[in-house]
């Protein structure tokens, strides 16, 4: 470009380099405004889950507390079936000495005992026992352990400790995908340890189920709400906002209260005569009980999406089409119905996404066949203190709904989705 | 010590007229009834003695990962947390709960015994201080049982005489050791057993023959909601709670104390508070475990005082002014059949037998 043909602003600089300048100011300002949330989310949602989702990997714990057993067991063979050797057992006294003065031997022997059951107590006594263990006086290490307890002599304890001694592990992945990793390659766990598998199934398709029962049911509210004159939708959209409003624990319990086998719902078709009194149905603690009370907990997340797309389909198109020859089910079906299909997805996207993660209504009313992943999810971030496994089930959990999301852009895409 | 309590207790006093001074303390505990008995056997005279202002947090259930969490972050909220033994020792054995030394930290019984000696074996860890023994056992509708009311705890397995739903706890820990004793495992030889994968298959195996009748609760509450609304006709529960829902609420429940497992619940204080903070929970645990404390704590609910010193002083209860020691697990009448809770055991072994239970019950 030859300077003849350069536009210049007022001041004499190039107008293109001056609006530059001034776009990148605008951007800048734009982007001090966000900063301060953009600041605030990095902090409190970024961060800790990124904190979170470290932990499936993380296994720093092994080679802090033993450095110098993790050093000299790197060279030992786990499939000669023996114990290793002296020096392996000298350095591990020196690292339990260490670490029993800090009271870290105990943290150690929980985290492996995720792996080996047993290794808990193992180093809990060993090192009690090891406070009182001189290390100049001491003629033989192993010979010393073995009196400590016979344990030691296992070469399959020695093989977990060398397994999970790097800092990094993909043991909790493995045990979210139902696997182990064995002296012979990583293996399916046994046939009576399975369950993350067959759970993150049920959490798919339940969450689907749930999904389409709100369609279902929202669909028509939604459209009465759009349809009816002012007054009477006002009291129909409190209505559905009241429960909204209400604490999820009430409504989960309320549900427990109408649908046990003595419950009101029960009670009532017993009453009619419609079911015999020995035959009353089983509509709680199973799959019906979090499909019924969860559908009903997340229905205004599909009624509200779907009511403000409705309400901006002017009624003339309808009116328009049955003109026209249509007649009603047509118009409805061919005009109205392809209209309403961004707030369907929208809405779909809310509850199931919101359902996938669900927690405490499947607890509540779930029984054991209608519990999801987020049940165990929870039970290992505050109950077993697996926090490494949780994170990976979690993890796993996260790619899962990516996945979906994208799935969803590329057959419906999301341009189609309207929160109003 | 107990010098020092006093010269706090009138320094604290002294203050408090300037009520912006008072002091707060965090107690962690596990709410309901059992958090009014705290109130009205510890916290209250506490309070008045020294001027400490209490504040309940009850959020006992979850202790373990808040307090790790708490002190990941390095911010120790809670001052004296309430936890049953085996969370005592996860949190011993994690570094997060304060080692005590019971003969110079805790209370000497009135005739001199000293704390160690007067709590005997319940002490399990060096951080636990032991508060109450209470247990774990059923509870049945008399009017749905038939003519001949349960007396063992394998009529919980026997559903040809005792046909209905029963209510368990939604995890292994005592169901598998009810299981193998009705089994016919000798009481002596359950964790040996236990410890096996064919006595976890023999487990699981006497377990599937109630499967389809059991409603799994997982809060404390639950067994007594579902035996008032007639939902199970047996169902197991902390035995405090049977006792509010008989003696209290007089429902038509009888008690099934055969084969119920002992367990501990006790104090401990976490580690990492700063001094003061640290000298004030000691204190006011020295002042909630003594002799006369525990055994006032079972005027208001019908678990056992830790200490053997305290279990003649039992008296009535407050309100109703039933004799208490009938009620309590570890009356002899009561205590013919018992179980321990094995916490050794169920450290190295709860990860591995959750875990088949857990695919146990989504089979």
């Amino acid at each position: 470009m030859s300077d003849t043909n350069t536009v210049l602003a007022n001041d004499g600089t190039s107008l293109k380099r001056s609006l530059a300048k001034s776009l990148r100011r605008q951007k800048i300002r734009a982007l001090m405004l966000i900063a301060p949330l953009l600041f605030f989310v990095l902090l409190t949602f970024i961060a800790p889950i990124g904190d979170m989702l470290f932990r499936s990997v993380e296994n720093n714990i092994v080679s802090d507390t033993l450095p110098r057993t993790v050093k000299v067991l790197s060279t030992w063979d786990s499939r000669t079936g023996t114990a290793p050797d002296e020096e392996v057992f000298e350095a591990l006294a020196v690292d339990l000495k260490i670490a029993v003065k800090s009271k870290l031997h105990t943290k150690l022997g929980s985290r492996l005992n995720y792996e080996k059951t047993g290794i808990s107590s193992l180093i809990r006594q060993t090192g009690r026992k090891v406070k009182k263990l001189d290390l100049e006086e001491t003629p033989s290490f192993k010979a010393a352990f073995e009196k400590m307890n016979k344990k030691w002599m296992d070469p399959a304890i020695w093989q977990t400790i060398q397994q999970f001694s790097s800092k990094y592990t993909d043991g909790y992945f493995l045990a979210a995908a139902d696997l182990t990793r064995t002296a012979d390659g990583i293996q399916n766990v046994d046939e009576d340890k399975k369950i993350y598998f067959k759970l993150f199934l049920r959490t798919l398709y339940m969450s689907l189920g749930i999904t389409f029962m709100c369609i279902l049911l929202g669909y028509p509210i939604a459209f009465l709400l759009a349809t009816l004159p002012m007054r009477t939708s006002n009291v129909l959209m409190i209505l559905v906002l009241l429960p909204f409003w209400t604490s999820l624990l009430v409504r989960t319990s309320a549900w427990k209260v109408l649908l046990q086998n003595q419950g009101v719902v029960n009670d009532f078709l017993v009453w009619i005569g419609i079911i015999a009194d020995g035959s009353r149905l089983e509509l709680i603690n199973n799959v019906t009980g979090t499909v019924i009370a969860m559908t009903h907990i997340l229905l205004p997340f599909m009624i509200l999406p779907l009511y403000s797309v409705m309400k901006t389909i002017p009624p003339t198109y309808m009116r328009a089409a049955k003109s026209m020859g249509a007649n009603d089910f047509m118009a409805f079906r061919r005009v109205y119905f392809p209209q309403s299909i961004p707030g369907i997805g929208a809405g779909s996207i809310l509850v199931f996404i919101l359902a996938i993660g669900y927690y405490i209504t499947p607890e509540i009313v779930g029984g054991t066949k209608g519990v999801f992943i987020s049940n165990r999810i929870a039970y290992h971030i505050s109950s077993s203190l697996n926090w490494g496994l949780g994170a990976a089930l979690g993890a796993i959990l996260l790619v899962v709904v990516l996945a979906l999301y994208w799935l969803y852009d590329k057959f419906v895409g999301i341009d189609n989705v309207k929160l109003g | 010590m107990k010098t020092k309590t006093i010269m706090l207790g009138g320094a604290a006093f002294a203050m408090s007229a300037t009520a912006a001074l008072a002091e707060d303390m965090t107690i962690v505990s596990w709410g309901g009834a059992y958090t009014a008995s705290q109130q009205a056997a510890y916290h209250d005279p506490y309070s008045a003695m020294t001027g400490v202002n209490i504040i309940n947090d009850a959020s006992s259930g979850e202790a373990v990962a808040k307090l790790r969490a708490m002190s990941e972050a390095g911010n120790i909220t809670w001052d004296v947390v309430d936890v049953v033994a085996a969370d005592a020792l996860r949190l011993c054995d994690e570094g997060l709960a304060l080692e005590i030394d019971p003969d110079t930290q805790l209370a000497d019984a009135p005739d001199g015994t000293k704390a160690k000696d007067d709590f005997g074996d319940l002490m399990v860890n060096e951080c636990f201080i032991p508060q109450i023994v209470y247990s774990t056992t059923f509870g049945y509708r008399k009017d749905l049982v038939g003519s001949t009311a349960p007396t063992s705890v394998c009529s919980v397995f026997d559903t040809a005489a005792y046909p209905g739903k029963r209510s368990l706890e939604k995890r292994p820990i005592n169901n598998m050791e009810w299981a193998l004793m009705c089994d016919g495992v000798a009481k002596a030889d359950v964790y040996d057993v236990l410890a096996t994968d064919e006595g976890q298959a023999r487990a699981f195996a006497k377990l599937d023959t109630i499967k389809g009748d059991v409603i799994w609760w997982s809060a404390g509450a639950d067994t007594p909601q579902l035996l008032a609304d007639g939902e199970v006709i047996m169902g197991s529960t902390y035995n405090g709670r049977l006792f509010a829902l008989i003696e209290e609420q007089g429902q038509n429940v009888g008690m099934l104390w055969d084969g119920q497992v002992f367990d501990l619940d006790g104090w401990i204080i976490p580690a990492g508070l700063s001094d003061e903070r640290k000298a004030r929970a000691l204190d006011y645990v020295y002042f909630a475990t003594d002799t006369q404390r525990l055994a006032d704590q079972a005027k208001y609910i019908s678990y056992g005082p830790a200490r053997k010193s305290s279990a003649p002083l039992v008296s009535k209860h407050a309100t109703l002014g039933i004799d208490m020691a009938p009620h309590m697990p570890t009356d002899p009448d009561n205590a013919k059949n018992t179980l321990l809770y094995n916490y050794s055991f169920w450290a190295d072994y709860r990860d591995d037998i959750d875990a088949k239970f857990q695919a146990w019950l989504a089979k």
